[in-house]
């Protein structure tokens, strides 16, 4: 049983200020119509940059750096499952035939 | 020896049934003893309103006519039976009651980590109980236990919202019960209760816990999505307006199969015990066992696709959810094979607990096997919603979870009322819930494989097809009777039964060293931890140590 | 878990636990198995959003182009901050700074209800050119400048629009709720370096519906912000 890890001020605002810059960074991007270059590329900026977002706060807001091994446990096992629901999933509908439709 | 929690024994100790009275120090308690009598008396209460649809169903499928009740008061009987009995009995009966139990006892706690919240759940569930009750007596629902759109968010014009409100509500029961108990095992392990020291009734919860907690929110979710579309007509599953209806059977498969073993691995749990505890053996493959709980637990959730076969589903994903169909079997064959491995050379006791293990092995197995054939890609074509399917999940949840279930209750029926259950009678009645099961299901897979399509009133009038469900009807009364045994000679117990020692089998486990039944805060002084799981040794010398302590004596 | 009953128990243990190291690490994990739940509870309108994203690309841009980036990203904003103000407060209990601590907490309260004072707007909005999508009251073409055919496309967004933001929305007022909660008792003084395990708690909750925002961001506001119109 660790002790409580206090976080620095210093920290906090440094976070705080890279999830500005990547906030902008994300609407800048989103601005752009970069399917041109690659079809999927817009989400995958938005999402790469959400999910860097997320693991800073998921870091250093929400301390699991710092934390025991469980709780990292725990919060990899969240995003594990999600994947895994999601990915089981998709591998129905891109495999099936003629999806997705080409018209409503 | 080390400071063992074993209380001195008069017949007014005080323990946690008799230190306050009246309708207040139930309602309000805390102590998850009392809880756990709460989700037992409830569960009881509504696996009897489920037992008497399923007895209507039976009931009017004795004859091939449809003759009885219409069409559509059939649809609102098997699906009333369902929603009762998955959702009301199923999911929260052995967690909630013999988990809320035993979990602290067994790992030497005072209690679960939460338990205001541990009574919040049961408050919660019995606002989704009163939800669905609501539905039942205002007409019913007639969608089957299942759902599906768009049926059910369209043209059904039954109460599939106030039972999908029931459902959502009885899900955060579920969770909270999850989350308690992993916390519970996690941080309030006795000292020297390592994880391996742990009986394997609390690691079988735990994994239990890990599908609670992962999968109930789906569900929830799923519910919700289909009321507003049932409210809104948002079209999220109307096909008409480019939603997808077997996005549907997705999410709710995603919950609903993990859910399976939710009710299977409690009684999993239930049988390592009384296997181990019934042979005085230590269990074959302690760390299998365990890991097979965890195993299913895990592997639960990637199979969910093989309830979708039929349902246009894409053929690749199919044979992907088959493969891992039958990969899942692993785990739940290891598990059988060590449970016949302790068996062997053990020194057996035939009493009633161990004549349910005894039960659920045999029909496990055959429930299991025919997963197998359901699992199979082709067979399922001929086989999917037939009779077959119906005869093989009530191998798993009834000779499977109510034999476990039922097992355990009168294993721990000493330690929950600190009485005897009288031995005849209990033999008698796991006879009649075996023979009435065996003769309402077996005769299912049969009519199954003939082509007899579920969910229907009436049958072809064909000699050997009204034979069999005949005999299936007959059946269904015999396990009725069975069920109905145990509540009255429970009841029955309660006063006049012989008072039970601390650990009248003898058996291991924590358990059995508090006071029959426990104090409020179960242990006078936290148990020290000394000797591994299923150590029968350990038990011997205790009870010799100990010859001298009255509770030894009463029997 | 030492069974030392001789050190004074602090009057915050509870009496099942047998420290406050013990009661406080129930706590924790107890909440992030909560969270893990409700990443499971927002999941399943994820997998929704991603098929009929896939399923539908023309009409979900086309719906993401009725809301409003700027109001969105000014939501981001704000909510970024929020947790900052509740990450500040976690700091203030540790460190034992009574006061700023409930300063922080308030504006943490008064960032997650200007918020939601713009979600308002927002919805309003969307119920005013008829894009709520109920049937008889959804109108795509009530604007001038959709294409009809997308209409059913981009009633599928909208639901999961208003679902998901509805539902992350119903997770700020319950946790609005809950800081008045911690306000009230960080007023009476009960929080203190050895026990503040409500703010931990609460601020955890409280970064958890951040990150669920950090998310349906820019799944819902950017993936149309390209069409510009706005």
């Amino acid at each position: 049983m660790s002790q409580e890890h206090i976080v620095s001020v210093r920290v906090y605002v440094l976070i705080f200020l890279a999830l500005m810059v990547l906030t902008a960074a994300t609407v800048i991007t989103a601005k752009y119509d970069l399917t041109v270059i690659w079809g999927p590329l817009n989400a995958i900026v938005a999402l790469t940059i959400a999910v860097i977002k997320a693991t800073l706060v998921v870091l250093y807001f929400m301390h699991v750096r710092y934390s025991s091994k469980l709780t990292q446990v725990v919060v990899f096992s969240g995003v594990l499952w999600l994947i895994i629901m999601v990915a089981f999933t998709m591998m129905d509908y891109l495999t099936r035939h003629g999806w997705p439709e080409p018209n409503l | 020896m080390e400071a063992t929690a074993v209380s001195t024994a008069t017949e007014s100790r005080e323990n946690y049934l008799n230190i306050n009275y009246g309708w207040k120090s139930w309602l309000f308690t805390v102590d998850h003893k009392r809880i756990a009598i709460l989700y037992l008396a409830s569960i009881t209460f509504f696996f009897f309103i489920g037992g008497a649809y399923a007895g209507a169903v039976r009931l009017e499928l004795l004859t091939p006519a449809g003759d009885l009740v219409q069409a559509d008061t059939y649809n609102r009987l098997f699906t009333m039976h369902g929603v009762f009995m998955v959702f009301l009995v199923l999911i929260p009966s052995i967690p909630a009651t013999l988990g809320n139990f035993l979990l602290p006892l067994m790992i030497g706690a005072k209690d679960l980590a939460f338990p205001r919240i541990n009574l919040l759940s049961w408050y919660i569930y019995m606002l989704g109980a009163a939800c669905i009750v609501y539905a039942a007596l205002a007409g019913g629902v007639d969608t089957g236990w299942t759902f599906y759109p768009p049926y059910s968010s369209i043209y059904s014009n039954s109460q599939v919202l106030a039972a999908g409100v029931g459902i959502f509500i009885a899900g955060f029961s579920s969770i909270l019960t999850g989350l308690n108990f992993i916390v519970t095992v996690h941080t309030m392990r006795a000292p020297g209760m390592t994880w391996f020291r742990m009986p394997l009734f609390v690691w079988a919860t735990y994994a239990t816990s890990i599908i609670q907690i992962l999968g109930t929110p789906v569900i929830a979710v799923t519910v919700l999505a289909l009321a507003l579309e049932r409210l809104f007509h948002i079209g999220i599953f109307d096909p008409k307006m480019g939603g997808d209806p077997v996005l549907f059977q997705h999410l709710f498969w995603f919950y609903s199969h993990p859910a399976v073993y939710i009710m299977i691995l409690p009684a999993m749990g239930v049988i390592s015990e009384l296997i181990a505890n019934m042979t005085r053996k230590k269990i074959f493959g302690y760390k299998f066992v365990a890991f097979s709980s965890l195993a299913i637990a895990i592997f639960g959730f990637l199979v969910w696709g093989h309830h979708l076969f039929t349902s246009s589903q894409s053929v690749y994903a199919g044979i992907v959810f088959s493969i891992l169909s039958y990969i899942l079997g692993v785990p739940s064959a290891i598990k059988t094979f060590n449970w016949t491995a302790t068996l062997y050379k053990g020194s057996m006791s035939y009493e009633t607990p161990m004549l349910y293990a005894f039960g659920f092995l045999g029909l496990f197995v055959i429930g299991g096997m025919t997963g197998l054939f359901l699992a199979a890609l082709g067979l399922d074509i001929h086989l999917h919603d037939t009779y077959f399917v119906v005869a093989h999940f009530h191998y798993i949840m009834v000779g499977g979870v109510l034999m476990g279930y039922l097992g355990g209750l009168h294993y721990w029926w000493p330690k929950i009322s600190g009485k005897m259950y009288p031995e005849f009678w209990g033999r008698l009645s796991a006879l009649f819930v075996f023979v009435g099961f065996n003769l309402t299901f077996f005769p299912q897979f049969l009519l199954g494989y003939m082509g007899m399509p579920r969910r229907y009133h009436a049958y072809p009038d064909d000699t050997l097809w009204q034979v069999l469900n005949v005999m299936s009807t007959a059946g269904a009364s015999v396990l009725g009777v069975g069920y109905i045994l145990p509540m009255l000679y429970f009841a029955w117990s309660m006063k006049y039964g012989k008072t039970a020692s601390a650990n009248p089998w003898p058996a291991s486990g924590l358990e059995w060293q508090a006071a029959s039944p426990p104090t409020t805060f179960n242990f006078d002084t936290t148990p020290v931890v000394t000797w591994e799981a299923y150590d029968f040794n350990h038990v011997k010398e205790l009870k010799e140590g100990n010859s001298a302590s009255p509770q030894e004596q009463t029997v | 878990m030492a069974e030392s009953h001789t050190i004074k128990h602090h009057p915050a243990l509870k009496h099942h636990f047998d420290t406050m190291e013990q009661q406080r690490e129930a706590g924790t994990i107890g909440m992030w198995v909560f969270l893990l739940t409700e990443i499971m509870f927002f999941g399943g309108l994820f997998l929704a959003y991603i098929i009929y994203r896939a399923k539908y690309p023309a009409g979900f841009e086309a719906a993401s182009n009725t809301l409003d980036v700027y109001l969105g990203g000014f939501n981001t904003v704000v909510l970024i901050l929020s947790s900052l103000t509740m990450a500040m407060s976690v700091y203030c209990a540790q460190t034992g700074k009574q006061k700023m601590l409930i300063v922080y907490l308030v504006l943490t309260l008064i960032l997650g209800s200007v918020f939601l004072g713009v979600k308002a707007v927002e919805y309003e909005h969307k119920f005013e050119h008829h894009l709520f999508p109920a049937v008889g009251f959804y109108d795509w073409t009530h604007e001038p400048g959709h294409d009809p055919q997308l209409a059913d496309q981009a009633r599928i967004f909208l639901w999961l629009y208003f679902a998901m933001t509805g539902l992350h929305a119903l997770h700020m007022v319950v946790g609005a709720g809950m800081l008045l909660v911690l306000i009230y008792f960080a007023w009476r003084g009960k929080y203190s370096p050895e026990y503040h395990a409500p703010i931990e708690l609460g601020g955890l909750y409280w970064h958890f519906v951040d990150i669920v925002w950090i998310f349906l961001f820019p799944l819902l506001y950017l993936l149309g912000f390209h069409l510009g119109g706005h």
